[in-house]
């Protein structure tokens, strides 16, 4: 049972890290009041910009940075429209999504089949001695130690931080938020870059980390599922964890599936994960905290005059 | 020197036009560049999309054809759309329709197209409208995310067809291939005399027409308009709001499973994966390009369907990827949603008191 469940479950944290980034990356830009569906285009591009990065100049590191400062980028186009443009966070989000993974398919074309220096696991020192604990979530790659770090600084920043509090504000009360003396348009910029920053560095997971080789439609849905995860998680960095990992788990679950080689057709077992979102989302509808949306999610800040 | 946002007083007369061939023209100037990029020369470029899309009678009919789909996808999206329940499901619903018809026009090989076709067209907009159901009952009972919940049923239903096409319907003589039997002459949409354009456009104008007389001249139509301010208003009305957004969630399922009726029908004359090219997302860029107005979505579903024929061509004369015209996609709609504020604001030098 051990030697199925152990390996299994590494493999659930291997392939719920890249979910994880891009949970929280959604996470931290609804947290200042902008919804932004525009994951799945982020990451795609993502991907892309971290694995030519790392191809051209040998370094998986100067990749990763690249990955994070593209959905950094691709972010803030979102952000001019509907921040200072006043679009309709919605259908933005949707077309960056058909932009950036058009775009994605059309640069990337060329690279398919390539592989580009990227990410290995590794025995943590000390830390992967530890049984079975150290079996699951220590023998990984640098980006999934990385990984267990974000969450605690994100929760550290919107809890001890001026400037998280100030985030949420926005998120919550713009319109207080700048009776207050702070700049709500500046701070949903932040948010949005920021969490455009951390989507990246979950696409750039998948072309360095996971995959190893180019592939087309490298992103598979994973940038939706993180955006379902945010309201799965009621907008808590702990909640966003446990739901990356189960969506990992069903992932991880699904391929050794496949590899065994069941007579059950793949195509059914390729939608476990996206009838798992409907689920978890009528699951925590159940629970019934509406309240923990940011108030004021969704809607633009009118300019005076 | 200063610049000072300010509301318009009047709304802009032209400015949606305006705003909307600006986008248009970026957007080209864009893509020109992005040719440029890949070493191709730009200009040549813009004009083989150009000829490709509008250059001749074999254009305009190839634009036709793939407006067809669109129109109906797009009418879907726009109603769901007016009434702020953000259906982006019409991928799925239109796989669903595909499926609904196919499963007639397996069932019934013999009998005449008179009431084969019919019994199809029941069926997928049953199949559609069902798939679209799922997501409005969840939204209205468990207060599931429409958004979400719609485009996870789209991957599953592009699943769900791979799964009969390369399973229980397959072709036995398709050496292998993942696609169910050519379907017998009752179960195809016969052409318009010699033309590759089939009777399909025609059944498109009837719905078109249906549904603004709908909008226009029943209760019904009128409480689903007024509902699109939101709920807090409907309830004012005394709208039974629920029931509407079931309402409309269907019928929008039912339009994108016409769709796909039609696409199966008229094109493939059978059921396979190459079936689904995304006309359930660029449905969403035509819908919101239109302000969602059924007129307008005939006119943008024709240039957005010109523009996929254009990219063909360019394709195959200069080997440009097919995601080409995806990324033009996204680009326009990004640039009008921009340049749509300036719909109710403008710029002003500011003056110093």
């Amino acid at each position: 049972m051990w030697e199925f469940l152990i390996p299994l479950f590494a493999a659930t944290v291997q392939s719920g890290t890249p979910i994880l980034y891009a949970t929280l990356g959604e996470m931290m830009t609804e947290k200042g009041g902008v919804l932004n569906l525009g994951v799945e285009g982020i990451m795609s591009i993502s991907a892309l910009a971290a694995f030519w990065v790392s191809l051209v100049t040998g370094s998986p590191w100067l990749g990763f940075l690249a990955g994070g400062l593209g959905g950094m980028a691709l972010s803030s186009l979102h952000g001019f429209v509907c921040i200072s443009c006043l679009g309709n966070q919605v259908v933005s989000g949707l077309a960056l999504t058909i932009l950036g993974v058009g775009l994605t398919h059309f640069l990337g074309v060329s690279y398919v089949g390539l592989s580009a220096p990227g990410f290995f696991p590794f025995d943590f020192p000390l830390l992967s001695q530890i049984p079975v604990i150290g079996d699951i979530f220590f023998k990984h790659n640098m980006l999934v130690y990385i990984s267990f770090v974000i969450p605690v600084l994100f929760w550290f920043f919107f809890k001890r931080t001026s400037l998280g509090m100030h985030v949420t504000a926005t998120g919550e009360m713009p319109a207080a938020a700048a009776a207050a003396g702070l700049k709500p348009i500046a701070l949903r910029y932040f948010a949005v870059t920021v969490g455009g920053f951390l989507i990246g560095l979950g696409g750039a997971y998948l072309s360095l980390a996971y995959m190893h080789l180019w592939s087309n439609g490298i992103s598979g849905g994973r940038g939706w599922i993180a955006v379902a995860l945010v309201i799965f998680a009621f907008w808590r960095p702990g909640r966003a964890v446990a739901g990356a990992y189960l969506f990992g788990g069903v992932m991880a679950f699904q391929l050794r599936l496949q590899a065994m080689g069941t007579n059950f057709p793949s195509s059914l077992l390729l939608m476990l994960p996206y009838l798992l979102t409907i689920l978890a989302l009528i699951l925590s509808a159940w629970r019934g905290k509406r309240i923990d949306a940011p108030a004021a999610l969704g809607t633009n800040i009118e300019p005076e005059g | 020197m200063p610049l000072k946002i300010r509301k318009r007083d009047d709304p802009w007369k032209w400015g949606a036009l305006v705003v909307f061939l600006g986008a248009l023209l970026f957007s080209l100037a864009i893509s020109g560049l992005l040719l440029a990029g890949q070493g191709k020369d730009a200009l040549e470029g813009l004009y083989v999309l150009w000829q490709g899309s509008f250059g001749n009678l074999w254009a305009l009919e190839g634009a036709l054809l793939k407006a067809i789909p669109l129109f109906l996808c797009s009418l879907g999206v726009a109603i769901a759309f007016r009434m702020q329940i953000w259906n982006i499901g019409a991928e799925g619903q239109f796989a669903l329709g595909a499926i609904g018809a196919t499963w007639m026009a397996l069932l019934f090989p013999d009998l005449p197209g008179i009431i084969l076709l019919p019994l199809m067209f029941v069926m997928a907009f049953l199949f559609g409208g069902f798939w679209a159901f799922i997501p409005a009952f969840l939204k209205l009972k468990l207060r599931v995310n429409e958004i979400i919940s719609t485009l996870m049923l789209n991957y599953i239903a592009i699943l769900l067809l791979d799964f009969l096409v390369f399973g229980v319907w397959k072709d036995p003589a398709s050496f292998g291939f993942p696609m169910t039997p050519e379907f017998t002459s009752g179960a195809v949409i016969p052409h318009i005399g010699e033309s590759r354009v089939h009777w399909g456009i025609l059944f498109c104008t009837v719905v078109g027409i249906g549904l603004w007389a709908f909008m226009r001249y029943t209760r019904l139509g009128f409480e689903l308009q007024a509902s699109g301010q939101g709920s807090r208003v409907a309830k004012y009305a005394k709208i039974r709001y629920g029931m509407l957004v079931m309402l409309v969630m269907t019928l929008s399922g039912g339009f994108a499973g016409w769709a796909g009726c039609v696409e199966t029908s008229a094109v493939l004359n059978r059921l396979q994966p190459s079936l689904m090219v995304g006309y359930g997302y660029t449905a969403i860029v035509v819908a919101w390009l239109a302000r969602l107005e059924p007129l307008n979505i005939a006119f943008a579903s024709f240039l957005l369907a010109a523009l996929r024929v254009g990219v063909e061509n360019l394709q195959l004369e200069l080997q440009i990827p097919a995601s080409f015209g995806v990324i033009m996609e996204g680009m326009i709609l990004l640039t009008v949603l921009a340049g749509q504020f300036f719909l109710t604001y403008k710029l002003e030098r500011k003056h110093r008191s």
